[in-house]
């Protein structure tokens, strides 16, 4: 059996190998990705129909925000799929696994260290959704530093103190409300008279002109984003390292 | 782009891929992986993918390797195959 996974690994390589001869060079401007109007519309067009110099964030969050709600309901429903399946409700404190660790037996120079750098974190992940549509970043990346620097407070000061400040019941509220703000928004389009997610209706409401509505309405959904992802990586998290009772953890 | 460098990174991503499948502690398989994903993290910022560089960084080799770290500890420390 090792024998057939090895010369099965082997041609399937030599197959994958042989098709990289294939590919376009890097940043060849002829290929068939760089090539195509849509993309070339993308590049040129896209500072001048939205004031975002990001393009990646332009794309992600402007032209193609339908899937990038999507892949927030995604997040959310792993979220809640992991809830579903780890969450121990009622589980008798008998059952906890030895060497579970208690608070307060942590390490001085852990809990100050981690106290300093908690706020710079979370600083930081702010800083990187609010500016993700000019820098690289956005709601992904800003909403897992902020999960993170959640996770880091429950290592090093343990669970209960990050539930203090981050609840499991206003965990899945924040999650709920990150998905409601990116489709809101994009239902307030249509109020407006424009197509779903077609920020450029929000133009009467927001100040600016029409490119800076949609400039703006990329913040929003980026700040949904970022909410929902925030409370999904905490609940991972939490229910992962505690099998679900969300005490005593790591 | 350089190649020099990419060389270099591929070199060391293969390296830890290996690491990462043939060590029995699952603990130290979870690092190399956190290790793999900056390396990776590290080549797309290289090729000017600045965006998805730093989702790697954040997502791959942050809380992906807390997360397989928080499970490895409910589960058995060694692999036994």
């Amino acid at each position: 059996m090792k024998l057939f996974g090895l010369i099965a690994v082997i041609i399937v390589g030599a197959l994958l190998l042989s098709a990289t001869g294939d590919f376009p060079d890097f940043g060849d401007p002829q290929s068939p990705a760089s090539a195509s109007p849509l993309s070339t519309h993308y590049i040129e067009g896209s500072v001048y129909e939205t004031k975002v110099p990001n393009l990646v964030t332009a794309v992600l969050a402007d032209y193609r925000g339908f899937d990038t709600m999507f892949e927030t309901v995604v997040i959310f429903v792993a979220g809640i799929g992991i809830i579903a399946v780890l969450r121990a409700f009622g589980t008798p404190a008998a059952e906890l696994p030895e060497g579970g660790g208690e608070e307060g037996d942590d390490d001085l120079i852990i809990r100050t260290t981690c106290n300093l750098v908690f706020p710079v974190i979370q600083v930081f992940a702010l800083y990187v959704v609010a500016h993700g549509h000019h820098s690289p970043g956005g709601g992904f990346q800003g909403g897992v530093m902020l999960g993170a620097s959640y996770i880091l407070l429950a290592l090093s000061c343990g669970l209960p103190a990050a539930k203090r400040r981050l609840g499991e019941r206003q965990t899945i509220v924040l999650a709920a409300i990150g998905v409601i703000v990116f489709a809101g928004w994009g239902v307030a389009c249509v109020l407006f008279g424009g197509n779903f997610l077609d920020y450029a209706a929000l133009d009467p409401i927001i100040p600016g002109d029409v490119q800076m509505a949609r400039s703006h309405s990329m913040l929003g959904v980026e700040i949904g984003v970022a909410f929902t992802v925030t409370a999904i990586m905490f609940v991972i998290y939490a229910n992962l390292s505690t099998r679900g009772r969300l005490r005593d953890g790591l | 782009m350089i190649w020099q460098f990419d060389i270099i990174i591929l070199i060391f991503m293969v390296v830890t891929a290996v690491i990462a499948l043939r060590v029995k502690d699952l603990l130290a398989a979870s690092m190399v992986f956190g290790i793999y994903s900056f390396l990776i993290c590290l080549l797309w910022a290289e090729m000017g993918a600045v965006d998805v560089a730093f989702t790697e960084a954040t997502v791959g080799a942050g809380v992906s390797t807390v997360i397989m770290v928080a499970t490895v500890f409910s589960t058995r420390r060694r692999s036994k195959d």
